[in-house]
C-alpha cells in the first residue's frame, strides 16, 4: 500500500489477517471512489438526503463583539446532526460498490453510530454498532436510535468500556467478518487507509466553506478553526486551506477540567508518539507504552489519540494546536445559545470557545470561520448537569 | 540453526509434535508465574510464549485480554519481566519467545530491547500488529542479537504475502488455525489444512500452530501432510491455572 504515512506519522499497525481487508479498502479507494458513477451517486446522497451544502452562517452578535467577523460552517444541520454522516454515506456507498453487505463500526458518542446506522438502512446495508458499555449507559438516547434506524447495538465490556475498547472490538470482529462486511471506521485516524479515505469523504466541508466565503466575501478567511478528538471534521475543514499560506489554521483538543494533571483528551498537546490502533500518532500513554484513560466533558472529543495527519501537520507547524477546558466549552455553548440562536455540540463548543477567548488573536479583516460540526441536542442531559454543578 | 528452529526439529525427531505453551507474564500471580514457567519448562514445553501486557489488545480474545488487564492492574511491566527472566538466566530449557503489542516495545526503544533480551536468555518475538510493511525496524534491531521475530500468517494469507515474511525469517512461522482471535475452539476450522499446506510450500521453517487449540485431540481431525510441527496454547492453560490447577497437571495432558 502506498502512501500510508504522514512524514513519521500514520502506517498500517494491525495483524496480518486484517492486510486483505485494508489492502482491498485501498484499492477500492483508488479505484472506485474516482469513478463518475460512484460520485455522482454519493454527490446525489449528500445533497438530496443528508442536505449538503451546508450553510456558511454569519453571527452578528458575536462579530459585533468581539471586533471581527465571524462564521460558522453549519455542519450541524445535516441529517443525524453532525458532520458524521459524510463519512458514513461515503463509507457505506464505497462497501456497496465493493460488494460487502454489511457495516460494523465503533461509536464513542454514538454520533458515528447514529450516522452509520442511517447510511446502512439506506443503502440497504446490515449494520452491527459495538459501543462502550460505559458509553452505552451515558448515552442512552442515541443507542435508541441506532436500534430504530435497524442497527444492532453491542455493548462492549472490556477494557475502559469506553471508545479505544470499542475500536478494538470492532477491529476483532473484522478479522471474522471480512468476507461480507466493511468496517465503517469513524475518525480520520486508525489503520491506513482510513485517515485518507475519512478525509476524502470529510474534505467537502472546507471545499463548500473556502468557495461560499470567496463568493459572500470575495476573499479567504485568516483563519479556520476546528475541534479536534479523532480530528475527522478538523481534517475535512483544514485539507482545503493547507495550501493558502496566508490562512492560519488552528485544532482546539479537549483540556478536560483543566486541573494540572488532570485527565483530558488533548493527545495531541499533552500526548507522545507510539502506536494505537493501527497507526503511529501522539497518544496519552504512559512510560510503560500502554493507553491512558482520555477524559472530556464532550464524548465525541474522548479519545486518547489522534489522526496521523493532525501529528504530521503539528510536527510540520502548520496547524497551531492549542486546548480548551470544559468550563471554558460549556460557556462558549451558552454563549451561542443566546447571542445567535444555535444551539452548539459541545465538540464543536470547544472551537468555538478558543475564538471566544482570544479575541487579540484575530484582526479587524478578514472571516475566522468556526467548524460547527454538530448540534448540542445530544449533549442536553450533560449539559443540565454541569450547569446544575455550577450554580452549587 | 537458530535455537527456537532446533527446539521444534528436535521434537520432530522424536515422533512428536513441540509444545508451545503461552502464559501471560505475572499470571495468575506474580510468584505462580514464576512457578508456573519453572514447571512447564520442566514438564514438556519446548519454547514457551510469554505474553507481554497491552492495555489495547486487538488480536486476543476474551480469556488473554482479562490476564492482560489483571497483570496490569498489579503493575507488571517489560522492564520486570525482562530483570525476572534475567535473574534466572540458564535455569529455563526451553526457547524463550515474548509476544506483545508493538507499542510497549516501541516505548521501551527497539535497541534496548534487543540487547536486554538477548541478555535475558530469550530467543525471539512475536508481535501481532506488526505486519510485515511496518517490521523492519523492529527485525533489523532483534537481527543483530540473533533474535528472530516469527512470522504471523493466517487463513486469509496468500502464497504472495506469505512469501514477504520469508526473507530474514528466523524460528519457526506462527500459522493461526482461525479468522479470529486468540481463544479456545471445539474444532479446527475445516481451511487449517489448506492454509497449513499453503504454508509448508512457502516456508522452509517449522509451523506452529495456534489461536483456538483447546486438547490435543484436536490435531488428529488433520492429514498427515498438514500437520503442524508445533502447537500453542495459551487460553486453555490460562484457565487451568486461574482456577488453581497446576502447569505440570496441564503439561500431562499434552505429551
Amino acid at each position: 500500500m502506498k502512501n500510508a504515512y504522514f512524514g513519521e506519522f500514520g502506517g498500517c499497525f494491525v495483524p496480518e489477517l486484517l492486510m486483505p481487508p485494508l489492502m482491498e479498502v485501498d484499492e477500492a479507494m483508488r479505484s472506485i471512489m474516482p469513478t463518475k458513477a460512484f460520485r455522482e451517486e454519493l454527490d446525489d446522497l449528500l445533497r438530496n438526503y443528508a442536505g449538503r451544502p451546508t450553510p456558511l452562517t454569519f453571527c452578528p452578535t458575536l462579530s459585533r463583539e468581539l471586533g471581527f467577523d465571524l462564521w460558522l460552517k453549519r455542519e450541524d444541520l445535516l441529517h443525524t446532526g453532525a458532520h458524521k454522516i459524510n463519512n458514513a454515506l461515503g463509507q457505506g456507498l464505497l462497501a456497496k460498490y465493493m460488494g460487502k453487505t454489511r457495516l460494523i463500526a465503533e461509536t464513542g458518542a454514538g454520533q458515528h453510530g447514529v450516522a452509520t446506522a442511517a447510511a446502512a438502512a439506506r443503502l440497504g446495508l446490515e449494520c452491527v454498532i459495538y459501543m462502550g458499555a460505559e458509553d452505552v449507559e451515558r448515552q442512552s438516547s442515541n443507542v435508541r436510535r441506532m436500534r430504530l434506524l435497524g442497527a444492532q447495538v453491542h455493548p462492549v465490556e472490556s477494557g475502559s468500556r469506553t471508545l479505544k475498547d470499542a475500536i478494538n472490538e470492532t477491529l476483532r470482529v473484522w478479522i471474522a467478518t471480512q468476507q461480507s462486511t466493511h468496517y465503517c471506521f469513524g475518525t480520520a485516524a486508525g489503520p491506513h487507509p482510513f485517515p485518507t479515505l475519512v478525509r476524502e469523504f470529510q474534505s467537502v466541508i472546507g471545499r463548500e466553506t473556502r468557495a461560499a466565503l470567496l463568493e459572500k466575501t470575495g476573499r479567504l478567511p485568516q483563519a479556520v478553526v476546528a475541534c479536534v478528538g479523532g480530528g475527522s471534521n478538523a481534517i475535512g475543514m483544514f485539507h482545503a486551506f493547507l495550501k493558502d499560506e496566508s490562512v492560519r489554521i488552528i485544532g482546539v483538543e479537549a483540556a478536560g477540567s483543566g486541573e494540572p494533571g488532570c485527565l483530558n483528551s488533548a493527545s495531541l498537546n499533552l500526548g507522545s508518539p507510539g502506536v494505537l490502533h493501527g497507526n503511529r500518532t501522539l497518544l496519552l500513554q504512559d512510560r510503560e507504552g500502554q493507553i491512558e484513560a482520555s477524559q472530556s466533558i464532550s464524548a465525541g472529543l474522548d479519545y486518547p489519540g489522534v489522526g496521523p495527519e493532525h501529528a504530521w501537520l503539528k510536527s510540520c507547524g502548520r496547524v497551531r494546536y492549542d486546548m480548551v477546558t470544559d468550563a471554558r466549552a460549556l460557556n462558549a455553548f451558552q454563549r451561542l445559545c443566546r447571542s445567535e440562536g444555535i444551539l452548539p455540540a459541545l465538540e464543536s463548543s470547544h472551537a468555538l470557545a478558543w475564538v471566544l477567548d482570544h479575541p487579540q488573536e484575530f484582526s479587524p479583516e478578514g472571516a475566522v470561520v468556526v467548524n460547527l460540526s454538530g448540534r448540542g441536542d445530544k449533549d442536553m442531559d450533560i449539559i443540565q448537569r454541569a450547569l446544575a454543578l455550577q450554580e452549587v | 540453526m537458530h535455537k527456537l528452529e532446533e527446539k521444534i526439529r528436535r521434537a520432530g525427531e522424536q515422533g512428536r509434535s513441540a509444545l508451545i505453551p503461552f502464559l501471560t507474564a505475572g499470571f495468575p500471580s506474580r510468584d505462580a508465574f514464576w512457578k508456573a514457567l519453572a514447571e512447564l519448562d520442566a514438564h514438556g514445553a519446548d519454547i514457551i510464549e510469554i505474553g507481554v501486557p497491552f492495555s489495547d489488545p486487538v488480536a486476543d480474545g476474551p480469556v488473554v485480554e482479562a490476564a492482560s488487564r489483571r497483570v496490569l492492574a498489579e503493575g507488571v511491566t517489560l522492564k520486570e519481566i525482562l530483570a525476572g527472566l534475567a535473574a534466572r538466566k540458564g535455569q529455563f530449557s526451553a526457547g524463550l519467545v515474548l509476544m506483545g503489542y508493538y507499542n510497549p516495545f516501541l516505548q521501551y526503544g527497539l535497541e534496548k530491547l534487543a540487547r536486554d533480551a538477548a541478555e535475558a536468555g530469550v530467543h525471539g518475538f512475536i508481535v501481532p500488529d506488526l505486519p510485515h510493511e511496518e517490521d523492519s525496524p523492529l527485525k533489523t534491531a532483534l537481527a543483530r542479537h540473533e533474535l528472530a521475530l516469527i512470522p504471523l500468517v493466517g487463513p486469509n494469507t496468500g502464497r504472495e504475502r506469505m512469501a514477504l515474511y520469508g526473507p530474514g525469517a528466523m524460528g519457526y512461522v506462527y500459522v493461526v488455525s482461525v479468522m479470529g482471535v486468540t481463544g479456545e475452539r471445539k474444532e479446527l476450522a475445516a481451511t487449517v489444512a489448506e492454509t497449513m499446506r499453503r504454508a509448508r510450500s512457502v516456508f522452509d521453517l517449522p509451523l506452529a500452530l495456534g489461536f483456538g487449540l483447546s486438547r490435543p485431540e484436536q490435531l488428529e481431525d488433520l492429514p498427515e501432510d498438514a500437520r503442524p510441527d508445533a502447537v500453542v496454547f495459551g487460553s486453555a492453560l490460562l484457565k487451568h491455572l486461574d482456577a488453581g490447577g497446576s502447569a505440570a497437571e496441564f503439561m500431562a495432558r499434552w505429551r
